[in-house]
C-alpha cells in the first residue's frame, strides 16, 4: 500500500539530490539542471498532497510551476549564452567580479 | 503486493538513479539525457497519482521542449573542458544534502497515513476537471502566467542576441 | 483479468504488425512510385531464382539484408551510447505513437465488448503530441553523437523545424476538439459518425437542406484545420517538401551522414512509420476515422430513409477496412507529395510555420468558436 508519507520521502531524496548538484558542481548548465530537479520534487509532493487531499489546486499550482520553470530556464539559458559569450567558461568560480 | 506497490517501488528506484545521474556524470550532454529521464519517470507517477492530464503535460512541455532547448544551448556552447573536481565541495555538499533529506524525510513521515478519498472518484485529475478549476478559480494567475512567458521570449531573445 | 491482457496484447501486436508492415511497403511504393513517376524503371536488379516481383525482392528482401549485416560503425570521437540510442529513440517514438489511434469501432465477441483501439486515455490526443516532442530527441542526440559538422547543422535545423511545427500542428487541432468537445479519439471518431443535420439546431433550415445529408466528418466542418494539419504533420516527418534537414543534395544527408547499417535502417523504418502515423492521425481527425458513411452499428441507414442490415461481423470488417483505405490513401499521397513539388529553403520553412500556420491557426480557433456559439 503506497501511502503518501512514500511519495514525500521520494520527494525528498530528488531535492536533497538537487541540492549537491547546485552546491557540488562547476558548470552552469548543470546547476541550472539541478534546479529543474528540485522543482520536480516540488512538483511530486504538490502532486501527491492534491491526490490525498482530494483536492485539484495542487494540480492548477503544478501548471503554473512549470510555467514558471519554462520561462526561468529560457531567462537562465539566455544569460548563460551572454556571459560564456564575454569569459569563454562555464565555470561560477571564473564569475566573481561582483564578490567582495 | 499489487501492481502499483511493484511500479512505485521500480519507478521510484530508477527516478533516484537518474537523479544521481544528472548530479555526478562527467559529460553534459549526458547529464541533459538523464534529466530527461528522470523528467519522464516523474509523469510516470504523475499518471499512478491520479493526474493525467498534468503528467502528459510534463511529458509535452518540460521533457519534450524545455530539455530540448537545453540540448540546443549545450551543443551550441560545446563545452569541452573537463570541469575540476573539488573532494572538500563534494564532501561538504554530500553532508549538507544528506542532513536535508534526513531532515525532510523525518519531519515528512508521520505515525498515521492518510485515507485515500480519491480512490473511487475515476475523473479526478481529468482534463475536464483541471481545466474547470484552472479557468474559474485560477484564472487572473492563468492570465498573469501568459505574460510571464511572453516577458520570458522577449528577455531571451534581448539577452541572448549577439551584439551588432 | 488475463484474458484482459490478452486481449490488449493482440491488439498491441495486430497494430504493430499493420504498421511495420505497412512501413515496408512504402518503401516499395516509394522507389517504385517515384520511378513511375519519373519515367523509369526503379530498382529491379535482385531476383531470386529469375522472379523480381516488379522491384518487391529487391526493397523488402535484398535492402534490409543489406542494412542488416553492414558493419557498425560509430565516428571516431562519436559518443557511443548515444550514436546507438538515437535511432532507437526515433523509431520507439514513431511507433508508439500508434496505441491512441482507433481502428474499428467495438468488436462483441460473446459477452465481451472489445474497443478496437490498443489503449483508451483520457487524455487521448495529447499523448500523441507528447510522444511527438519527445521524437525530436533522436535528431538531436544523433546530430550530436557523429562528431561531424554537417550531422550537427542538419540535426539543429530538423530538430528546430520539428519544434516549430508542433506548435502550428497542435493548433489546428483545437477547432475539431472543441467541436467534440473531448480530447479521447474514439469519441472523435464515434462523434464523426452522425450527419450535419442532426447537429444543427433548428433554425438552420437553410443549411440542413444543402448540406445536412453529409456525415459530420472533420473535413466538412473544418477544411482550413485540414489544411494545415496536413501541412504541420507534413513538416514534422521532414519529408518533401520540408526535408532541408536531410537535404541530399545540400548537407550530405543531413542527421544521418554518419549512420549506416542498422541503425541508419532504423531511421528509415523510423520516417515511413511516421508517415502511416500522420496518415492514422489525419484520417481519425478529419476522416472520420473508421467510419463509412451512414454505417451504423448495425447496418446502413441511408438519409433517403432505405436500410441495410448487416450482421456485427460485416461491419466491423467493413469499418476496420474502411480505416485501412484511408491511411493508404493518405501514405500515398504523402509519397506523391515528396515527388511532386521541389523543398523549401529553410528561411522559408520557419517563417511559413511561425508566419503563416501559427496565425492561421489561431483565426480558425476564434472563428470556430463563434460559430459554435452561433449555431447553439
Amino acid at each position: 500500500m503506497v501511502t503518501l508519507n512514500h511519495y514525500l520521502v521520494l520527494s525528498a531524496v530528488i531535492f536533497a539530490i538537487g541540492v549537491l548538484g547546485v552546491l557540488a558542481r562547476r558548470n552552469l548548465i548543470v546547476v541550472l539542471m539541478s534546479i529543474e530537479l528540485m522543482l520536480n520534487a516540488v512538483n511530486l509532493t504538490f502532486i501527491a498532497f492534491s491526490r490525498f487531499l482530494a483536492s485539484m489546486q495542487g494540480q492548477v499550482i503544478v501548471l503554473f510551476v512549470m510555467a514558471v520553470a519554462a520561462a526561468e530556464a529560457v531567462i537562465g539559458l539566455a544569460i548563460i549564452i551572454s556571459v560564456f559569450r564575454h569569459r569563454r567558461s562555464l565555470d561560477p568560480q571564473d564569475m566573481q567580479l561582483l564578490k567582495w | 503486493m499489487d501492481a502499483s506497490v511493484i511500479v512505485f517501488y521500480v519507478v521510484s528506484v530508477l527516478l533516484v538513479l537518474t537523479s544521481l545521474m544528472v548530479v555526478f556524470m562527467r559529460n553534459v550532454v549526458h547529464c541533459a539525457l538523464a534529466l530527461v529521464a528522470a523528467l519522464f519517470l516523474i509523469a510516470v507517477l504523475f499518471l499512478t497519482l491520479n493526474a493525467p492530464m498534468v503528467g502528459i503535460l510534463q511529458v509535452l512541455v518540460y521533457a519534450g521542449a524545455i530539455m530540448v532547448l537545453f540540448l540546443f544551448v549545450i551543443m551550441f556552447l560545446n563545452p569541452t573542458a573537463l570541469e575540476p573536481r573539488h573532494r572538500l565541495w563534494w564532501g561538504l555538499g554530500s553532508l549538507a544534502a544528506l542532513i536535508l533529506a534526513g531532515g525532510l524525510a523525518a519531519l515528512m513521515s508521520n505515525g498515521e497515513s492518510l485515507a485515500d478519498p480519491v480512490a473511487a472518484n475515476e475523473a479526478f485529475g481529468s482534463p475536464e476537471m483541471l481545466a474547470k478549476s484552472l479557468f474559474t478559480d485560477f484564472v487572473l494567475p492563468f492570465e498573469i502566467a501568459s505574460v510571464l512567458l511572453l516577458v520570458a521570449i522577449v528577455g531571451a531573445v534581448v539577452l541572448a542576441k549577439r551584439e551588432p | 483479468m488475463i484474458v484482459d491482457i490478452g486481449i490488449v496484447a493482440a491488439k498491441a501486436f495486430l497494430v504493430l504488425f499493420m504498421v511495420l508492415n505497412l512501413a515496408g511497403i512504402l518503401g516499395w511504393i516509394e522507389r517504385k512510385g517515384s520511378a513511375l513517376i519519373q519515367d523509369r524503371i526503379g530498382a529491379n536488379r535482385a531476383s531470386i531464382f529469375g522472379l523480381a516481383g516488379m522491384g518487391l525482392v529487391n526493397t523488402l528482401i535484398a535492402d534490409p539484408l543489406k542494412f542488416l549485416t553492414k558493419e557498425d560503425f560509430v565516428p571516431p570521437q562519436g559518443d557511443k551510447f548515444l550514436h546507438t540510442l538515437a535511432p532507437c529513440m526515433a523509431l520507439f517514438t514513431a511507433l508508439v505513437t500508434f496505441a491512441v489511434i482507433p481502428f474499428g469501432d467495438v468488436l462483441v465477441l460473446g459477452e465481451r465488448v472489445i474497443n478496437l483501439q490498443v489503449a483508451n486515455l483520457n487524455i487521448g490526443i495529447l499523448y500523441i503530441f507528447a510522444i511527438a516532442s519527445l521524437g525530436v530527441y533522436g535528431i538531436v542526440i544523433g546530430a550530436w553523437a557523429s562528431n561531424n559538422k554537417f550531422s550537427l547543422l542538419g540535426g539543429v535545423r530538423g530538430s528546430a523545424q520539428m519544434i516549430s511545427y508542433e506548435v502550428a500542428m497542435g493548433l489546428s487541432v483545437i477547432g475539431i476538439l472543441m467541436i467534440f468537445g473531448t480530447l479521447e479519439l474514439q469519441e472523435i471518431a464515434r462523434g464523426q459518425g452522425t450527419l450535419i443535420r442532426d447537429m444543427l439546431p433548428e433554425s438552420a433550415q437553410f443549411l440542413k437542406s444543402t448540406i445536412g445529408w453529409l456525415p459530420a466528418w472533420g473535413i466538412f466542418l473544418q477544411p482550413l484545420a485540414f489544411l494545415l494539419f496536413f501541412t504541420a504533420a507534413v513538416a514534422e516527418t521532414k519529408r518533401i517538401p520540408f526535408d532541408l534537414p536531410e537535404g541530399e543534395s545540400e548537407l550530405v544527408a543531413g542527421y544521418h551522414v554518419e549512420y549506416s547499417g542498422g541503425k541508419f535502417l532504423m531511421f528509415f523504418a523510423g520516417e515511413f512509420a511516421e508517415i502511416v502515423t500522420a496518415a492514422g492521425l489525419m484520417t481519425t481527425l478529419f476522416f472520420g476515422g473508421w467510419q463509412v458513411p451512414y454505417l451504423m452499428r448495425d447496418g446502413f441507414h441511408f438519409p433517403w430513409g432505405e436500410t441495410v442490415l448487416l450482421p456485427h461481423l460485416g461491419v466491423v470488417l467493413l469499418q476496420v477496412g474502411a480505416f485501412t483505405v484511408k491511411v493508404v490513401f493518405f501514405c500515398w499521397l504523402q509519397i506523391l507529395l515528396r515527388w511532386s513539388v521541389p523543398r523549401f529553403r529553410y528561411d522559408q520553412v520557419m517563417r511559413l510555420g511561425w508566419k503563416m500556420l501559427l496565425p492561421l491557426a489561431l483565426l480558425n480557433v476564434v472563428v470556430t468558436a463563434i460559430v459554435i456559439i452561433a449555431v447553439q
